[in-house]
């Protein structure tokens, strides 16, 4: 692949790139020139066209500044290439915008080939969470779901909180959707935690990880909110996933209550997040037990349209979401030792799980249908 | 006293003890002679899995005993059978002979976090009170586990004699010679195909002070050993430039063995569970209660070995998205 004829474009070999007409760039970009002195066209015109298809111009750049840390290598000689056409073609198709966010996304590609990007203890890769995870749900959360927020104030903007919510829909969309709605409304990454069947599945595991998802257990969740985290719980799991469309909107058990001990010994606020819409994305009305407990899952769904289209049956229903955090519950005024009385945590456990059930019925009462 | 000098490690934290002006001598202990030069370090060939050990610590007056002899690869031990034999019955005897010996005031184990082995339930981070989740099987963990198990209860025996255990997280640097440098220096790296490892190193550097440490100062208890931050495998194989092979996971024991009879690696199935999910070890106790910290976090460490060995075929690709981009920004 690297291996490549030189092919001087428009230029008959030309050293030199541009004639001075530069509005937008900044001096730093030129120290993304990396040691390159060999190219091939096809390489760069493919380039241009993954971006032009990639790139929705109704989405918001994620926000996130680009890394313009790189070697100086000005006065690179760069082996008689005539970037000229390239940047040409370039401004046509995006426009004057178009090159910053070309070469946004190319300093991102390049960053991810040379593993020059940080993971933190958990796995979480933030660059590949802003650039790509996050982009890429985007539009299924502001355009498919149509998602409306409500009390995102009650997040609080610095320290730690831990968002526990109500989980339905036999996949867990709304942990996705959840995570994109804090991300753009706080600005702050909201740290999942999830079943271990996640980590065991190829692929869903390794972009959870990197999603900034980990497993849910106590050790995890106070390690995360002693360093200031966002978390957010889903503490029904697949009980709340996998119930039956009949039962929708009907709170299952939350758990053990470990995650109101984890708050407590970390003294952060619990902030009650319900959720309506998921319920009807994918309406389970039947399960396939011998076929889940041979392959070793909670259950295998039927829906209306799954497995009866085959897989257009997982396109999920375009439902109309509301979401609403509640006022926080403090922790941090209960008694040393409060995480090991087991009856103050059931009962905390109990209020946040009837706070979500009563928001529940509210937003259900505002919501003029299912789809709009 | 430094067991299992005839490999790198054994010989290089020997060495390094050796230059210490407070330690009187320092024995170096193996079954062959060492391939490195031990400087000041005086040699006895004797077998950690004979009772003549208890003869060279009763003869010498050892005061001090650093155990370095766990080996990690079934091949340079001649098989899996002998390694096993090395690792348990080796610490069995040398340890039963450190109980007998009145002399013995320290003893000093370098283990590994496979200790903690790898699985999808493990929490992000191991604390030395965590218990492992994964059950093991095979190799190197298991037996890291028993020495460990034997090291426990001669501590109980012998409450006299600090026992320092350092689990540490994988070697490297430009001169470790492990399964894990082997394997990142294959020409194409294979990996499992739709999982990513959290990976911890400790530089060679930072271990061989960190046994020093240990056996210089009064340090009891059990530690964590590992670099700062992680990376995954695949940036890790990104950072070397090497193209990467995604393999499904029922291949990758028949991959390892391939890899192994055509000499290249040597990879039992604890490290290839290793290499799917990853571990990482919390370093809070090496810090407050051991005071060690250390010179190379785990992305410096890996950085130093990648210097070692000669730049990948990714690295051009890399290249030429440089100067493209350089050209968009003018």
């Amino acid at each position: 692949m690297a291996d490549a004829d030189v092919i001087p474009i428009g230029s008959g070999g030309r050293p030199g790139r541009g004639s001075g007409r530069r509005t937008t760039p900044s001096a730093a970009a030129r120290a993304l020139v990396g040691p390159g002195n060999r190219t091939k066209k096809n390489s760069r015109t493919k380039t241009s066209g993954e971006d032009l298809g990639g790139a929705d111009p109704t989405v918001e750049p994620v926000g996130a500044v680009p890394d313009v840390d790189g070697p100086d290598l000005s006065g690179l000689d760069l082996g008689g290439l005539d970037f000229g056409r390239l940047e040409r073609v370039v401004r046509e198709l995006f426009g004057d915008d178009g090159e910053r966010r070309v070469a946004e996304w190319l300093a991102f590609l390049r960053r991810r080939l040379s593993g020059d990007y940080e993971l933190d203890e958990f796995g979480y890769d933030s660059d590949l969470t802003d650039q790509v995870l996050l982009p890429m749900l985007r539009p299924m959360v502001e355009k498919w779901f149509r998602v409306e927020v409500r009390g995102i104030e009650n997040i609080p903007a610095d320290g730690s909180a831990l968002i526990v919510a109500n989980h339905s829909g036999t996949m867990p969309i709304d942990g996705l959707v959840t995570q994109v709605v804090v991300a753009d409304h706080t600005g702050r990454p909201l740290r999942t935690l999830a079943a271990d069947l996640v980590f065991q599945t190829p692929f869903v595991g390794e972009l959870s990880r990197k999603g900034g998802a980990t497993l849910a257990n106590n050790d995890d969740a106070e390690r995360l909110l002693r360093q200031g985290n966002l978390v957010g719980v889903w503490p029904e799991g697949f009980k709340g996933l996998g119930k039956p469309f009949a039962e929708r909107y009907k709170l299952q058990r939350f758990g053990r209550g470990g995650f109101v001990s984890a708050a407590m010994r970390t003294g952060v606020p619990i902030v009650p997040c319900s959720i309506v819409g998921a319920e009807e994305i994918y309406p389970l009305v039947g399960n396939i037990a011998s076929l889940a407990r041979l392959l070793g899952v909670p259950y295998i769904p039927i829906t209306p349209f799954f497995p009866l289209l085959g897989p257009l049956g997982l396109i999920p229903l375009p439902s109309k979401w509301l979401i609403e955090f509640g006022e926080p519950i403090r922790t941090d005024e209960f008694p040393d030792g409060a995480a090991d009385d087991p009856m103050l945590v059931f009962n905390v456990t109990d209020q946040v799980r009837e706070t979500i059930q009563q928001t529940l019925y509210t937003l259900l009462m505002q919501r003029r249908s299912v789809f709009f | 006293m430094v067991t299992g000098v005839s490999r790198d490690a054994g010989a290089r934290c020997a060495r390094r003890l050796a230059d210490d002006p407070a330690i009187g001598t320092v024995l170096g202990v193996d079954v062959v002679p060492p391939r490195a030069e031990l400087g000041r370090v005086r040699f006895v060939r004797a077998d950690i899995r004979n009772p003549v050990i208890a003869k060279v610590i009763a003869a010498e007056g050892v005061d001090t005993v650093v155990h370095t002899g766990v080996v990690a690869t079934p091949g340079s031990a001649g098989g899996r059978s002998s390694m096993k034999e090395i690792n348990v019955i080796g610490t069995m005897q040398l340890l039963a002979a450190c109980q007998k010996a009145s002399g013995v005031a320290k003893l000093v184990v370098k283990s590994s976090t496979t200790v903690y082995g790898a699985g999808p339930r493990d929490p992000a981070m191991f604390t030395e009170e965590m218990a492992p989740r994964a059950i093991h099987h095979h190799g190197l963990s298991k037996d890291a586990v028993e020495v460990e198990g034997y090291v426990r209860g001669f501590a109980r025996r012998r409450p006299d004699v600090c026992v320092t255990t350092l689990r540490m997280a994988n070697w490297i640097g430009p001169k470790t010679n492990s399964p894990m440098t082997r394997y990142f220096a294959l020409p194409v790296v294979p990996t499992v195909f739709g999982y990513d490892a959290r990976l911890q190193f400790l530089h060679e550097d930072d271990g061989v002070e960190a046994i020093q440490r240990a056996t210089v100062n009064d340090l009891p208890g059990t530690f964590n050993l590992a670099g700062d931050g992680m990376i995954s495998l695949s940036q890790a194989i990104r950072r070397l430039g090497r193209p990467t092979l995604r393999l499904p996971s029922f291949t990758a024991s028949s991959t390892a063995a391939a890899v192994r009879r055509a000499r290249l690696a040597d990879f039992s199935p604890d490290q290839i569970t290793f290499l799917t999910y990853g571990r990482g070890v919390d370093t809070t106790r090496m810090r407050t209660e051991f005071g060690f910290e250390p010179k190379y976090t785990t992305a410096e460490a890996f950085d130093d070995f990648r210097s070692s060995l000669g730049a990948g075929a990714m690295t051009r690709v890399t290249g030429l998205l440089g100067a493209g981009l350089g050209a968009l920004r003018g």
